[in-house]
């Protein structure tokens, strides 16, 4: 904390300037910042009016307000369809991804893995390669396999680029994690199963959730190996909004969008509430 | 059965030492591996494999690549849009991971929120969003026509100024992030030792707080820039003829030409460049690791 109430009366005038100047960049920042933040929330807030508007037509904002592309979304089986095949995936993949993620982290972290670097290496590529060549990789291969539109094709792929989140933020979890509390378990007389599995385990809660959410909305919101590996009864959401925003346009696409927007917040805003809680309790 | 389940998990678990033995990390980590192996590496592999194998060793598809004058002009405006967005979400993420080292309680939260909210927001739908702002009819040019700026609207859609605004929005908060989390871990006297030696804002900026954050600006520009380069979203929903990507046309030569070979060609090539500056950026990175350390 600097005082400029306090400087000496010769360099008042200077500390003056000094202060001017700096309230000046100041306030320039935050404007230039201001600006910057309207622009990173502006498709949010021009999407959520839209999906209420009561035109066939895309207008913003809209002249008169109505519900109706809610009922057209609700009522068409395609959009239902497609919106139920993308969360089946999705929780599918949360469960592959989190299961395999986890014992990899735990072997990764605790264990002794040969070639632990190669290992790892594996496990994150899929987060390097691009995303379209992992799908046209896959599109190729699992034409072959005949798994092209199928539930179980895409929840190897989603699981696929989901891994690489769980390992890390389980990893995170583990390396974080004090290891007197479990010493404290065994020194008590439990076994080192049971020590993991009622003081390591319900320490890493918070890294789980974090993960798992990540997963679920990674999978949700997948869209370039989902539109390759789609066939055309055998869509993802994102496939389905694909195809709509490149031929019609509809405000129903505002409505998926919206509520795709509340849900996603809704979730990564608890989870990142239940870590800023848990770093609180760290703290204190 | 408790006590041959008992022997097994003797035999997996011995208490020895601190780490899993080997037998049980490996039951831990093989059924990952195996899995990544099948569904990844086996695909990613042979998409390269028949960029080369046809059904002998053969460069003809490299060759075809960088004989054709409109291959060459797509991967090069490929790699200048990845350019631009880069240095467009640079200019525009510094200064607010800036502000942002310097806000707390209620005002941290909401620049947060609103760093955060887009990115959880499907590429679909911002995609989407977009095109609403700035079609012919849209919010853009009604703003721009209620100023009296211009007469009738302005083409802003379909073409490569929306790719790169969209692809800017997008790729924002990958840049925003890394540096924030540089810019944090300075310490707070750093500056406040600089000042109180003489040195005015600037020089406080230019020579103390800018060096610090490089680690972070590089990755954030490493992050950006790689994922530019595979965009498929986006320039496919508002970008026009003219804006065709790399990863637009490796999607065409599979899914309508169904031409392995050439698509393989061109993933390979992305993939290398990628793979390149990764391992550039890594080793930048680590040596600057080490000179500080």
């Amino acid at each position: 904390m600097t005082s400029h109430a306090h400087s000496a009366p010769a360099a008042t005038a200077a500390a003056r300037r000094h202060t001017l100047s700096k309230q000046f960049g100041d306030a320039l920042l935050k404007g230039v910042c201001a600006l910057i933040f309207l622009f990173l929330l502006l498709p949010t807030l021009v999407v959520i009016p839209t999906s209420f508007s009561d035109t066939q037509y895309l207008a913003f904002p809209p002249a008169h307000w109505s519900l109706r592309w809610y009922v057209a979304y609700f009522q068409d089986p395609e959009w239902i369809g497609a919106t139920l095949f993308s969360l089946k995936v999705a929780g599918l993949t949360t469960v592959a991804a989190m299961t395999f993620g986890t014992m990899g982290a735990l072997a990764l972290v605790r264990g002794r893995v040969p070639l632990k670097g190669a290992v790892r290496a594996v496990v994150l590529a899929p987060m390097i390669v691009p995303h379209i060549v992992i799908a046209v990789a896959m599109y190729m291969v699992y034409m072959k396999w005949n798994l092209l539109g199928s539930l179980t094709g895409f929840v190897l792929a989603h699981t696929v680029v989901c891994l690489p989140f769980v390992v890390i933020t389980v990893s995170a979890g583990l390396q974080k994690m004090d290891p007197s509390l479990e010493m404290a378990a065994a020194s008590l007389g439990a076994s080192r199963l049971r020590a993991f599995r009622h003081v390591t385990l319900p320490l890493l809660g918070p890294s789980f959730a974090t993960a798992a959410a990540f997963a679920f909305i990674t999978s949700l919101d997948e869209a370039v190996i989902s539109y390759f590996l789609s066939s055309s009864t055998e869509k993802t959401l994102t496939r389905k909004m694909f195809e709509d925003i490149d031929f019609d346009l509809s405000p129903t696409i505002a409505v998926v969008s919206t509520l795709i927007i509340v849900m996603s917040v809704l979730l990564m805003g608890a989870i990142e509430g239940l870590r800023a809680r848990a770093a609180r309790r760290v703290k204190a | 059965m408790t006590a041959s389940f008992k022997r097994l998990a003797a035999t997996l678990w011995k208490p020895d030492g601190r780490r899993f033995p080997a037998p049980l990390s490996l039951l831990l980590v093989g059924p990952l591996v195996i899995g990544l192996c099948v569904a990844f590496i086996l695909p990613v592999g042979r998409l390269l494999a028949v960029s080369v194998w046809n059904p002998d060793f053969t460069l003809a598809e490299f060759v075809h690549i960088a004989e054709s004058p409109l291959y060459l002009r797509i991967l090069g405006r490929t790699l200048l849009l990845g350019i631009t967005v880069t240095a467009l979400t640079l200019v525009l993420a510094y200064p607010v991971a800036f502000l942002m080292t310097r806000l707390s309680g209620w005002r941290l939260a909401v620049a947060t929120a609103c760093v955060l909210v887009p990115l959880w927001t499907s590429v679909l739908v911002r995609s989407y969003a977009w095109i609403i702002i700035l079609q012919r009819n849209g919010l853009l040019n009604s703003v721009l026509m209620g100023l009296g700026l211009t007469d009738a609207p302005l083409p802003l859609l379909y073409n490569e100024l929306s790719v790169t605004i969209a692809m800017t929005h997008v790729l924002l908060p990958y840049m925003i992030l890394p540096i924030w989390a540089a810019l944090r871990t300075i310490p707070r006297d750093l500056p406040l030792a600089a000042q109180s030696l003489g040195a005015n804002a600037f020089r406080v900026f230019f020579l103390v707080v800018l060096p610090l954050s490089l680690p972070g600006v590089a990755s954030g520009v490493l992050m950006v820039f790689i994922l530019s380069l595979g965009f498929y979203v986006t320039p496919a929903l508002v970008g026009g003829p003219e804006t065709l990507m790399v990863a637009t046309l490796i999607g065409q030569q599979t899914t309508e030409l169904l031409n392995w070979p050439f698509a393989g060609a061109l993933a390979a090539l992305l993939l290398g460049i990628t793979l390149l500056l990764v391992t550039v950026f890594n080793r930048f990175l680590g040596l600057d690791k080490k000179a500080a350390s």
